[in-house]
């Protein structure tokens, strides 16, 4: 670098160099001269990078609710029921089967209902008896809440006393069916011949949904009460989470030795995954939205480009003058160029993060927004930036100085 | 302004050692059309270091396009060019760049000052392709901007200066590279005649402390000021003339 002394100049004169920070100065420059403008057209970019980043955002926090609620659930639950045998008849599980899976070394919780055949629950006894509004009567053992991870909304849960008692807890289907919200134990209802009090209503279970729609009875009562042949028609069992693979081996041999094949297990928090995976096609056709927002915006970009090069041949016209390169020219508005887009994508980004936000909160998700989003929402509208300008970039360098500096 | 704060010393230059910055021989310039405009038309032109020439000329007579082929904007059809003892001619698209951000300076009619941006930026714009560092091209605007008499002014914006002191921005802006030639195209073209009398002072004490100045202009008033008018008509030098004295 060398300002000559006036007569000193001979020889080649060293390069004409712009500094990458002069570079992005006289980019930021040719922005903030027209602000009206410049937003204008990074709103386009704006629009479209925020629906990229609130659809990932959304689809994000929502998974990432199932994944805290599995969290809190467990994953380590299985469920056996008895399947079908290989000539289509109903199978049984063995009344021991419960104590049987409560042997397997891994084992922490087994927990049981059964269906009480023949048994209907009705919210009175003048309901037409074919009304059962396909609830099930259910025995349940009183550690059954313990380990599907149910929780009662009101009301309580089973006991050792309540479960001798003609004692009815009603899953939350159930009660909303039958219309039921006391559970002081003033409230009866017509189960299996019988007036059955209710003394509790349960949450939705989100790892046994069919207990919403049942009527659970204390396992001796059914027995006693209600004629219950002390089958179990669905085992529950958690186990150690490293052992989950090898107790669902175990299970089907232990639960019925005999028949080993007619036993059906299964992991009922898969359901809850696939459930959110599920959601992954919408995503990605929205994200394609987003992306033709994007380009959209893009082409907004190009255009607002192609006219600052029209409208500024004089200062092109003048940096060549001032010894600007058409490298440097072209950089320049390239700079331009990815510096509009890449305001609209910052813009996008929030704007994307705070609609995410918002969403999350009144749904009572937990925020989520993976980072990856944000970098690919960076990387994306710097090529939108460097596309929407190139053409007109090399449009301005390509501009003769003369002509240039001769258009006033 | 004063002659005294640009002159400050004219003893201790030295005598100036007399070498072309210029040198045009057989320049042809050519522009499309039926028939075809010859621009100009057979230059031959000599300017060495340390003069001041006025190039003067009606519209029309290719005054333009010699200030263009001067400041290495445009190319000759024909003919040899040299600017400060290189050949235009074998130079590339890069290599004129270069010449233009490190050996000459262009003053326009219409300045063309960066609105929004200070005088002292404006003027820092004229290293901005040299490569020089921001707070380096700064310090060397602020004195060439003291060198023009605008040490005042320097942080005002073109919209805030009178149009004498928007051309002498420029002016400044032209030189704070030290080139070794200065362009003025139409410098008071722009200006009332105080103005424009101050920008023309201007540059005769630029002159006087050994910037080559060419000035191109259609006012013959202002070209009799300068101590060497060539007058261009219809491409072609109809005259050289030296004024005594200088």
């Amino acid at each position: 670098m060398s300002a000559g002394r006036p007569g000193s100049g001979r020889g080649d004169p060293a390069p004409s160099r712009l500094r990458p920070r002069d570079t992005l100065r006289v980019a930021a420059s040719g922005l903030s001269a027209r602000p009206l403008r410049a937003v204008l057209s990074a709103l386009g970019i704006a629009v479209g990078v925020a629906a990229m980043v609130a659809v990932v955002g959304i689809s994000a926090s929502s998974r990432e609710q199932v994944n805290q609620q599995l969290r809190e659930l467990g994953t380590n639950l299985l469920t056996v029921a008895p399947g079908q045998s290989f000539t289509g008849e109903e199978v049984r599980l063995p009344p021991e089967s419960v104590d049987m899976v409560d042997r397997i070394p891994a084992v922490t919780d087994v927990s049981a209902i059964g269906a009480v055949a023949g048994a209907a629950v009705y919210r009175n006894d003048e309901i037409d008896p074919g009304q059962t509004n396909a609830l099930a009567v259910n025995a349940a053992r009183i550690d059954l809440l313990d380990t599907v991870g149910g929780t009662v909304a009101s009301g309580r849960w089973l006991d050792e006393a309540l479960a001798e008692y003609p004692t009815v807890v009603l899953g939350a289907t159930a009660a909303e069916l039958l219309g039921i919200s006391r559970t002081d134990g003033t409230v009866g209802v017509w189960l299996g011949g019988e007036w059955f009090t209710v003394v509790g209503v349960l949450d939705p279970v989100a790892l046994a949904p069919e207990l919403d729609s049942a009527a659970l009875v204390g396992w001796p009562a059914a027995t006693e009460i209600l004629g219950f042949d002390g089958s179990p028609s669905t085992i529950y069992e958690r186990s150690d989470e490293a052992a989950i693979e090898e107790v669902q081996a175990l299970l089907p041999a232990t639960v019925n030795p005999e028949h080993p094949e007619e036993v059906a297990v299964s992991r009922p928090s898969d359901a809850l995954a696939a459930q959110a995976a599920a959601d992954e096609t919408l995503t990605t056709l929205l994200l394609a939205l987003g992306g033709v927002a994007l380009l959209v915006g893009g082409i907004g970009v190009a255009n607002t480009m192609v006219i600052a090069v029209l409208e500024r041949r004089t200062e092109i016209g003048l940096r060549r003058a001032l010894g600007a390169t058409r490298a440097h020219v072209r950089r320049q508005f390239l700079g331009e160029s990815v510096l509009l887009a890449g305001l609209g994508g910052t813009g996008g980004a929030v704007l994307g993060g705070i609609v995410t936000a918002v969403f999350a909160a009144t749904r009572d998700w937990p925020f989520a927004l993976p980072l990856w989003v944000l970098a690919g929402a960076a990387a994306a509208t710097v090529l939108v930036g460097a596309l929407a300008g190139a053409y007109p970039a090399a449009r301005a360098a390509r501009m003769p100085p003369t002509a240039a500096l001769s258009s006033v | 302004m004063s002659a005294t704060t640009l002159a400050a010393e004219p003893a201790a230059r030295p005598a100036p050692e007399r070498r072309p910055v210029v040198e045009l021989s057989g320049v042809h310039r050519r522009y499309p059309g039926t028939p075809p405009v010859r621009a100009l038309d057979g230059v031959d032109l000599r300017i060495d270091s340390g003069e001041l020439v006025g190039i003067v000329g009606p519209s029309g007579s290719g005054k333009s396009t010699l200030l263009n082929i001067l400041g290495t904007l445009d190319r000759a059809d024909e003919g040899l060019v040299r600017i400060d003892g290189l050949d235009v001619g074998k130079l590339g698209d890069g290599q004129l760049s270069a010449l233009r951000a490190r050996r000459i300076g262009f003053v326009f009619q219409q300045f063309f000052l960066t609105a929004g941006v200070t005088a002292v930026d404006n003027v820092a714009d004229g290293l901005l392709y040299t490569g020089m560092p921001l707070g380096e091209r700064r310090r060397r605007a602020l004195d060439t901007l003291e060198r023009v008499g605008l040490a005042d002014r320097v942080h005002h914006r073109p919209n805030e200066l009178s149009g004498g002191q928007r051309q002498r921005v420029a002016v400044a802006r032209a030189l704070v590279g030290a080139p070794s030639l200065l362009l003025a195209d139409e410098p008071t073209g722009a200006l009332d005649s105080a103005s424009g009398a101050a920008v023309l002072k201007l540059l005769h004490e630029l002159h006087d402390g050994g910037t080559t100045v060419v000035v191109i202009t259609h006012d013959h008033d202002v070209a009799a000021e300068l101590p060497r008018q060539v007058h261009i008509r219809d491409g072609r030098i109809a005259s050289d003339e030296k004024a005594g004295g200088r």
